[in-house]
Formats: structure tokens, C-alpha cells, sequence
């Protein structure tokens, strides 16, 4: 029996020794070595230089702003859809989904288009005798890309873990005399933590790492640390500094898992 | 250090390229590296009839994203096309093969001398490569979004353009435009020059609306800036498109820049490189290409069949370089002089 389940897992095994250990192996060899190949710390400690450590400090401001919105805007809506019955979720669900079977760089050039100066949005705004909207290349751009692309990976989970929650015990708390505040924050909340904590890492570890949002919404003039790390990779040719970012870049992803686990256990 | 990857790679390229032999013509494959939009697409179809080579075509943005690539040997490439000094750095590094020139006889028959020559600045000898497009990096304006002319780089600093000025994305080409306005060389490693030039991007950012690469065009013929810093080849096919547009090889100097042809060293399929050359040197080809791409083309013999006396002696298409006595072309910096620069360019980037 035990044998059986062995073989099972063995592609599971092999796939992510073949695409998980190994590349990141690589990336501790290259992050830790400089170019002739012996053991530094120097690219890991280069974070703390001033443009790295700016770029990595606007990268985890705006992802937790856009991880931050799109909570508060995922929840109202994971609950009404909770609420409902049957048919209707399903249709609701679909719509949001529907944008993620384009291709996610397809949305963001054309938000691109929608938000440029002589773009769609100024058109119908000038058209209609409204100041024009600038925020194209500016960080507000790169949320609003972030919320738009990553907000259906909040809303999914918040809705599992809501649909989940048994309606004896809201009934419950009613019948003990909560008013629908107590119940939301004292019964409801609690019983949602795990749909927050897949949301919030769902939401907040793309964005924290991404470099396409920001050169395409950002007209390369905001500098994220996923675009100092891919530029070390493609225009430097600098494997080893990008390397040591993206190991500096694992810490704090790790504490994100840490600090959401710790409020899981309360 | 790169030879464990480089066998990994090796490996793996084996395979994927294994994997499509079935495709392959009659008479093998020639996998081409080139610009993007930087061919005629039909003069490749062209080149597959007429030899029976399939040709393998591949694209980079810009030559910092394609020399590390072509390095860790990740994909077998036989042709590239790179810019001046990424050459001199290939040749430095030992990455491509000295050229037979018998067996590439359109080339010396139809390249002009001066090219030749120009060439010699990062290729010694012509050994290495041969001249494909040329031209010029200056400044494109949209006639009806200024006040005045713009022939300087010193207007991309001046305040009434905030917001409609669009930079060059690339380390060299955005210092290249702050060195020629300090008045310093292009190539230089002096630290206070950089300091300056440096500080005057980063003066300059807020002015900017975006640092973009291929999308100057379409931005400056939707309107979108007023004025852009762009390849001269470029600016040719966006006047096509927006007539509003004017270029300027602006008074301070710029960067004369060639693109050529190279075959690198461990290329798996070398003769049918050499064709893919001789091929693209030949007249009615590299007059297709000028047609398509509106890229300068050092082959004067296709530059006499062009029936458009206008384009034919376009002053920016072909201009009379020796009215400037402050052009410069770009030379490879060594790694250092590189590392240098990148970490200036990262600090302006993330200021």
C-alpha cells in the first residue's frame, strides 16, 4: 500500500526537484558567489544601497496598498455573493473571472490605452468638459493595474471560506442576541481568516514581485525592485546581483507567510 | 563559470532543435537573431524559395538583453545583428568568427567605403561584421505641440515641456543625451563627468512622461508627446504616418551608430549564415529592407535604385554627416566602464 502511494508521488517528486529545488539552488549558487565564483554576501547586502533599497521599499508600499484595497473591495463582495443562492453566484462568479482567460499582458496594455493622455478615458472626458485624468505613469497607475489584474485571486478564496460558514452559527449568535455588527466582526470575520490569508499572499506576493505592471502603467519612471532584479538579469547581465535581490526578495515574502501565519494560530 | 548552465542549455537546445528538424528545408536552417521590426518579412520568404534554407528568426529589444543571452550560450543563434559597440564587446569576448568575404561577395561590391571605414572604429580590420543599417539618434517633435524648433538636446530640459517628453529607455542612449548636453564625449569614464550627467537625468525626470523603447513611434504619431528621442530610421516611417513630425540631429552632437552582421563563433550552420549575408547585401533585397524598415542602408548600390529623389537625398535618411564636427559612435566600455554605467542609470531610474 505504502509502495503505491510512493509511485504516485513520484512525478509530484520529480517535477518540482526538476522546477522547483534546482532553480532555486541556482539562484542561492548565484546569489552567494561573485563573478569568479567564491562565496560573498556582497549581493545580498547590496539591497542596502540607495537605489535598491528605494526600489524595494516602493515595491512593498504599493503592493500592500494594492493588497489593501483589494481586500476591502473583494470582502462586500465575497459576501453578498455568499449570501446568495445557486445560479446566480455562478454568473457572478464567471463575470469576474472572465477577464482572467485574456492574457494578463493583453489587460494591462489596455489600461495602457485607457488611461495614456490622448487616450480613451480623456476622450470621453474632454468630450463630456471634464479635466483630464493623469495618472498614467505614475505609481496610482501601477495600483490600479494591480488591483484590476489580482483582485479575482482575493475574491475567490474570501468567497470559499465564506460560503463555508455554517448558517446555524450566524443563527446562533442571533438567537444569543449579537447584533449584525457582533455577528459580522465576532463570528463572521474569525471563521473567514483562511480566505483572507490565501487572498492577501495571493494578492500580495505577485505584486510585490512584479515588473510588468510598472514598466508598461509606469512608463519605466517608477522603479520596483522586480524591475531592478529583471533588468540585472536582461540589460546588466549581472546573474549574480539579480540573484542575491531575488534571495533578499524571498525574506520578505517569508515574513508576509510568517506574519499571516501567526495570525491564523489567534 | 557559466559551464554547468551553458551544458544544461546546450543540452536542452539539442532537443528543442531536435524537436523541429522535421521542420527544416531542403537544404538546413539558418537561425537569425536580428532588431525587432528590423526586416521585410518577405525577403525572408524570399531567401527560403530561392535556397532552401528554412530560416529561424528570432527578436531582441535592445542589446543589452541580447549579448547576455548569446554569452550563456542559451539558444544557438548563427546570424546576429547588434550595434557598434556591442560588437567591439562580442569580439572581445571571443564570441564571433572571422568572416570569409569570398564567400560573401555582395558585401564588398555593394557597402559603401565610408561604412567600411566607420566600421573599422569597433571592428579592426573588418574582420567581424558587415554593415547593415545605419543612421542617427536625434530628436523627433511634433510641429504643432512646440513653440518653437527644437535642434538641441538642452530643450529636453526646459520646464514648458513637462510631460510631453519622451526619453530612450536604454543605459547609453539616455546618458548619451545628457554627455552631449554637458558637452562631454559619449564614451566617457570620467567620474565627475558622470556624476554631472547623472545629475542632470535626474534634474530632467520629472520633464519626462515615460522611458520607452520601440513605442516612441506609435506614441509620437498618436500625439501623445511633443517630442522624442529616436532613432533616425524610425523617424523617416513616422512622418509617413503623421506628417506633423520632424526630426533634428540636434546642434550638440550625436551618436552615429551602424548595425551589422555577425556570425558567432560556435554557430551550428555557418555557410548558410554566409548566404543569409550575401543574401541581404544584395541590392533589390537591402532595397525591399530600406523600403519596409526606413532604416538608413549603407548598400549605396540599392541607395542609387531608390525612384523617390526626396528619400533618396533625404537629409534624414542620408544625411551630410561632414557638416558636424561632433558626432560620435559608441565603443565598448569594458565591464567595469559598464557596471558604472548601470548603477548610474539605476539611480536615476529609481529616484
Amino acid at each position: 500500500m505504502k509502495y503505491k502511494k510512493n509511485i504516485l508521488a513520484a512525478p509530484y517528486v520529480l517535477w518540482s526537484a526538476l522546477f522547483i529545488i534546482i532553480p532555486l539552488c541556482m539562484i542561492f549558487y548565484y546569489g552567494l558567489t561573485d563573478k569568479s565564483g567564491a562565496f560573498t554576501m556582497e549581493n545580498i547586502l547590496a539591497i542596502a544601497s540607495v537605489g535598491h533599497a528605494k526600489a524595494l521599499w516602493r515595491s512593498l508600499l504599493l503592493s500592500l496598498i494594492s493588497t489593501i484595497l483589494c481586500f476591502l473591495l473583494a470582502y462586500p463582495l465575497a459576501m453578498i455573493l455568499a449570501g446568495k443562492k445557486g445560479n446566480q453566484t455562478g454568473f457572478i462568479i464567471l463575470i469576474f473571472i472572465l477577464p482572467m482567460w485574456m492574457n494578463f499582458l493583453l489587460r494591462t496594455l489596455a489600461w495602457q490605452t485607457l488611461l495614456e493622455k490622448t487616450g480613451v478615458i480623456n476622450g470621453i472626458l474632454s468630450f463630456l468638459g471634464l479635466p483630464p485624468l493623469r495618472i498614467i505613469n505614475t505609481s496610482y497607475a501601477i495600483v490600479l493595474g494591480m488591483v484590476y489584474n489580482f483582485l479575482p485571486f482575493m475574491v475567490l478564496p474570501l468567497y470559499n471560506a465564506l460560503a463555508k460558514i455554517d448558517e446555524n452559527i450566524i443563527n446562533a449568535a442571533k438567537d444569543l442576541g449579537a447584533n449584525k455588527i457582533q455577528t459580522f466582526f465576532r463570528i463572521i470575520l474569525p471563521l473567514s481568516v483562511p480566505g483572507i490569508i490565501s487572498g492577501v499572499t495571493m494578492v500580495f506576493v505577485p505584486a510585490l514581485t512584479t515588473f510588468v505592471i510598472s514598466t508598461l502603467l509606469g512608463g519605466s519612471k517608477v522603479l520596483l525592485i522586480g524591475n531592478v532584479i529583471e533588468q540585472e538579469f536582461t540589460q546588466a547581465s549581472n546573474w549574480h546581483l539579480g540573484s542575491g535581490l531575488s534571495i533578499v526578495l524571498m525574506i520578505f515574502i517569508i515574513i508576509n507567510m510568517l506574519v499571516t501565519a501567526l495570525l491564523e494560530k489567534e | 563559470m557559466y559551464k554547468k548552465l551553458t551544458f544544461f542549455c546546450a543540452a536542452l537546445s539539442c532537443i528543442l532543435l531536435g524537436g523541429c528538424g522535421s521542420q527544416s528545408g531542403e537544404n538546413g536552417v539558418v537561425i537569425v537573431y536580428n532588431w525587432g521590426e528590423y526586416v521585410d518579412p518577405d525577403t525572408l520568404d524570399m531567401f527560403e524559395e530561392e535556397t532552401g534554407i528554412k530560416v529561424i528568426y528570432d527578436e531582441f529589444e535592445t542589446n543589452e538583453t541580447m549579448f547576455p543571452k548569446i554569452e550563456a550560450g542559451a539558444a544557438a543563434y548563427d546570424v546576429v545583428c547588434p550595434s557598434d559597440y556591442m560588437i567591439h564587446k562580442m569580439i572581445e569576448n571571443d564570441l564571433l568568427m572571422e568572416l570569409d568575404y569570398s564567400k560573401i561577395p555582395n558585401a564588398k561590391a555593394n557597402i559603401g567605403a565610408w561604412y567600411w571605414e566607420q566600421s573599422q572604429a569597433f571592428d579592426q580590420g573588418n574582420r567581424y561584421s558587415v554593415p547593415y543599417c545605419w543612421g542617427t539618434v536625434g530628436i523627433l517633435y511634433n510641429k504643432t505641440m512646440v513653440d518653437e524648433p527644437i535642434t538641441s538636446w538642452a530643450q529636453l530640459w526646459d520646464e514648458t515641456y513637462k510631460d510631453e517628453i519622451l526619453m530612450q529607455d536604454s543605459v547609453r542612449d539616455a546618458f548619451m543625451v545628457a554627455e552631449k548636453t554637458l558637452g562631454y564625449s559619449m564614451n566617457t569614464l570620467n567620474p565627475d563627468e558622470l556624476q554631472k550627467a547623472k545629475e542632470a537625468l535626474i534634474a530632467q525626470k520629472p520633464l519626462v512622461q515615460a522611458y520607452v523603447i520601440d513605442q516612441v513611434r506609435d506614441k509620437m504619431i498618436g500625439g501623445e508627446a511633443a517630442i522624442g528621442v529616436i532613432y533616425s530610421g524610425e523617424a523617416i516611417y513616422t512622418q509617413y504616418e503623421n506628417p506633423d513630425l520632424e526630426y533634428a540631429i540636434p546642434e550638440e552632437g550625436t551618436n552615429v551608430w551602424i548595425d551589422s552582421w555577425v556570425i558567432l563563433k560556435d554557430a551550428p550552420n555557418k555557410e548558410n549564415a554566409e548566404k543569409f549575408i550575401d543574401f541581404m547585401c544584395r541590392a533589390d533585397i537591402a532595397l525591399k529592407n530600406f523600403e519596409y524598415i526606413t532604416y538608413s542602408t549603407p548598400n549605396d548600390t540599392a541607395r542609387a535604385l531608390i525612384e523617390d529623389e526626396e528619400i533618396r537625398n533625404s537629409p534624414i535618411a542620408f544625411p551630410d554627416l561632414t557638416q558636424y564636427d561632433n558626432l560620435e559612435s559608441y565603443v565598448y566600455l569594458g565591464e567595469d566602464g559598464d557596471t558604472l554605467y548601470n548603477e548610474l542609470w539605476k539611480e536615476v531610474k529609481s529616484y
